[in-house]
């Protein structure tokens, strides 16, 4: 199966690409890239006023099947993801039951074969059942297809475990994620602690509740030589420990949500404390929000993760102390960064598709993230500016708890290409 | 009365409340504070009104202060507390208040665990919600109460110098005071352990301090909060005799407020932690006059919200 994607603008990171070219798609990967390309026998997309790049790639969702397919199964969160643009997700391990078996990634990646939205990557645990006390089977895992290992919902709270985790993935040479929280500070937190917390009389999570496990971990990482990727990061104070140690050369890669760089603690307050902005780690200060934007800038953040966190209805529409924590993202991501990091000039449209395609795959070592020739067909072409309204209502995830709910946006996703496949969602 | 003024469906918080819809609340409770004075002490102004009193936490005070406020007003008071009915057997807040609008009342009196929780309501029901307490966030009628009360004993808000001391993080009462008091101008400093004191509380418009000696020096109005006794368990502080010892309110430290102070507490007490026992029945205590006009001031808000004032008492 041949495609010519024609007219459109190509921006591809990995290659400092950014012209009007056609890119043909054979055989599931990209055989050509070129100023005209002529294919007689290929199907035509006219990319016309369209952005061509290369698949969008989110390292960190929630499918919930198994376990919870109520909330999302594989179908629908991959469904979702193709709408919003997305080739492929990396799922995390806190299913139920827990992902740290080759039985359950197999069992992921089937539903995921079988559904055909986008490619997934499972993300095994770290510790058997998520207990945090002993190292899951991390070889057999990877043999199955786990590209990352993570206990995230929860931390690995032990030092010990944790240190073990970064030794041992090295043999994979695969990245352990944290989910960076003390949960001894945490406490009963729901919200960011901070004058925010304070008028609405809301236990606080304080920043230190997710700096002090970075701190911890990167003085681990300095003595294993290990891989960690530091998920949701959402304080300034850990972005800079992070650029710190990068800079003194350890392995060390981060992620930041959509929310964490739009919206601040004050948002609880202004949305009358809807559940919608209930997620872990919190919508934090204005300070952290803008160190977030700078590490955007400044090459500091690797990826643009949307936590992507359905939950159902019913267990939302509650008193925000009593819900669960998360929200979805998958179909917003891209028209927020386009209209709310993009149009403003926080990034350009290039550093975006960074952010959110080459860079998500190379914390992962996953293919895609490029259209370098010989590489896999992914695809994702968007407008960079027709207008959108989110509507939480018409999602294709099952669930629908947005704090984004109504926002008119400029830019939208308009179709993938997974292993050249277009994609009809 | 001039009860025109008053737009709101429902009372949630202070923080929203502009000073004049303050002042129109206090003023209209100096007309119902008569009633109690009256032989029968009863006016029909609330006759056929529903008044449904929704308490998911234990409450006396607040909630007899409540009921007695309604059968003042003439109106039909339904209780629904969280024992023994559907509140304890797991029904989602949301369905309790379908279940409660489905009985069509005019207002509802909520206390509730969950910060947030009157507003969920307010925004599903068409009855006014009155917000009794909900967790650490808002208890409007009681800073109402307490203004009232200083207002009685001082002529004024405005210029006012207001110590608050105790667990401020966890009280409910202390959000809707600081509101209030530096709404209608008063100067408030808050004081308590360090491990109580929310934070970025200055931006609350307050002067913090950490000790109880700095906060009352020259105090007109003492406040002191209750302190919970389960937070000890929490390790806030060490003991009940240390915490006496720093922030317990005694007749020696008193001396440092202005000499005509009045010293207030929202109750219940615990004597001798962070109360003594002659303090708290002396000459300076106000606290029994709180309670008497917490009736007066509901008297009020039932009214104003329940739209009865256009036509008059
Ligand atoms: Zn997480």
């Amino acid at each position: 199966m041949k495609t010519l994607v024609t007219g459109g603008r190509v921006i591809d990171p990995s290659q400092d690409l950014d012209g009007f070219f056609d890119l043909l798609l054979e055989d599931g990967v990209v055989a050509r890239v070129d100023e005209s390309v002529s294919a007689s026998d290929a199907e035509v997309f006219d990319a016309e006023g369209l952005v061509v790049c290369p698949g969008l790639i989110d390292i960190h969702v929630h499918l919930r099947e198994p376990g919870e397919e109520y909330k999302e199964t594989v179908a629908t969160g991959t469904r979702s993801a193709a709408v919003g643009g997305f080739t492929a997700v990396a799922c995390m391990a806190n299913t139920k039951p827990v992902n740290d078996s080759r039985s359950v990634t197999e069992h992921i990646l089937e539903e995921a074969r079988r559904a055909g939205y986008a490619r997934v990557h499972p993300i095994g645990a770290v510790s058997k059942g998520l207990a945090g006390e002993e190292l899951a089977e991390i070889g057999e895992m990877v043999r199955a297809g786990v590209v990352a290992v993570s206990d995230d919902g929860l931390p690995v709270a032990n030092a010990e475990l944790m240190r073990r985790a970064l030794l041992y993935a090295q043999h994979f040479d695969i990245p352990v994620i944290q989910h960076a929280e003390d949960l001894d500070l945490t406490g009963s937190g729901v919200m960011h602690e901070g004058e925010w917390s304070t008028r609405l009389g809301l236990p606080g999570i304080p920043g230190s509740s997710e700096d002090v496990i970075v701190a911890r971990d990167l003085i681990l990482l300095e003595d294993t030589v290990g891989r960690y990727h530091v998920a949701h990061l959402s304080t300034g104070r850990s972005l800079a420990m992070v650029r710190r140690a990068r800079q003194a050369g350890l392995r060390v890669t981060c992620e930041v949500s959509p929310h964490h760089l739009l919206l601040t603690d004050q948002a609880v307050s202004d949305m009358e404390m809807s559940t919608a902005t209930k997620m872990k780690p919190p919508l934090r200060a204005s300070t952290d929000r803008e160190a977030l934007l700078e590490g955007l800038a400044d090459g500091t953040v690797d990826a643009i993760a949307s936590d992507h966190a359905p939950h159902h209805v019913d267990e939302k529409d509650v008193e925000f102390t009593a819900a669960p924590f998360g929200i979805v993202g998958l179909e917003t991501t891209l028209s927020l960064c386009l209209d709310r990091l993009v149009r403003p000039g926080v990034i350009s449209i290039s550093r975006m598709i960074e952010l959110l395609s080459t860079g998500p795959a190379r914390v992962l070592g996953i293919p895609g993230g490029s259209l370098a020739e010989g590489r896999p067909a992914d695809v994702t072409v968007f407008h960079p500016d027709r207008s959108v309204t989110v509507d939480a209502a018409t999602m294709a995830s099952t669930s629908h708890n947005t704090p984004f709910d109504g926002w008119k946006l400029k830019g939208a996703p308009v179709c993938t290409f997974v292993a050249g496949k277009k994609i009809n969602p | 009365m001039a009860a025109g003024t008053w737009q709101r469906k429902d009372l949630l918080g202070i923080a929203e409340l502009s000073a004049d819809e303050i002042r129109l609340i206090l003023e209209t409770a100096e007309s119902f504070s008569q009633v109690a004075e009256r032989p029968i002490k009863k006016v029909p102004t609330l006759r056929g009104k529903t008044v449904v009193n929704l308490f998911f936490e234990a409450s006396t005070r607040t909630r007899s202060s409540f009921e007695i406020a309604e059968k003042r007003l003439s109106a039909d008071g339904l209780n629904f507390s969280s024992s023994g009915s559907a509140l304890s057997k797991g029904e989602s807040l949301i369905d309790t208040a379908l279940n409660l609008q489905a009985m069509a009342p005019d207002l509802i009196v909520i206390r509730h665990g969950a910060p947030g929780a009157p507003h969920l309501l307010a925004r599903r029901l068409d009855a006014g919600v009155i917000n009794a307490g909900d967790g650490a966030h808002e208890h409007p009628t009681q800073a109402l109460l307490d203004a009232y009360t200083i207002r009685q004993h001082k002529g004024r808000i405005a210029g006012l110098k207001i110590a608050i001391v105790g667990d401020i993080e966890h009280s409910r009462v202390v959000r809707s005071n600081i509101h209030l008091l530096t709404k209608l101008g008063a100067e408030v400093t808050v004081a308590g352990p360090l491990t109580m004191l929310p934070a970025a509380v200055d931006r609350l418009g307050v002067r913090v301090c950490h000790r109880l000696e700095d906060a009352i020096a020259g105090a007109d109005v003492v406040m002191m909060l209750r302190i919970q006794l389960e937070r000890q368990s929490r390790a806030l502080f060490p003991s009940t005799r240390e915490y006496f010892q720093l922030f317990g309110l005694t007749r020696e430290r008193l001396k440092a407020a202005a000499e005509d102070a009045i010293v207030m507490h929202p109750g219940p007490m615990n004597r001798g932690v962070e109360i003594a026992s002659d303090v708290a029945d002396g000459p300076e205590s106000v606290i029994l006059e709180q309670v008497a006009n917490g009736v007066a001031v509901r008297m009020a808000v039932l009214y104003l919200l329940s739209g009865a004032g256009e036509e008059g008492v």
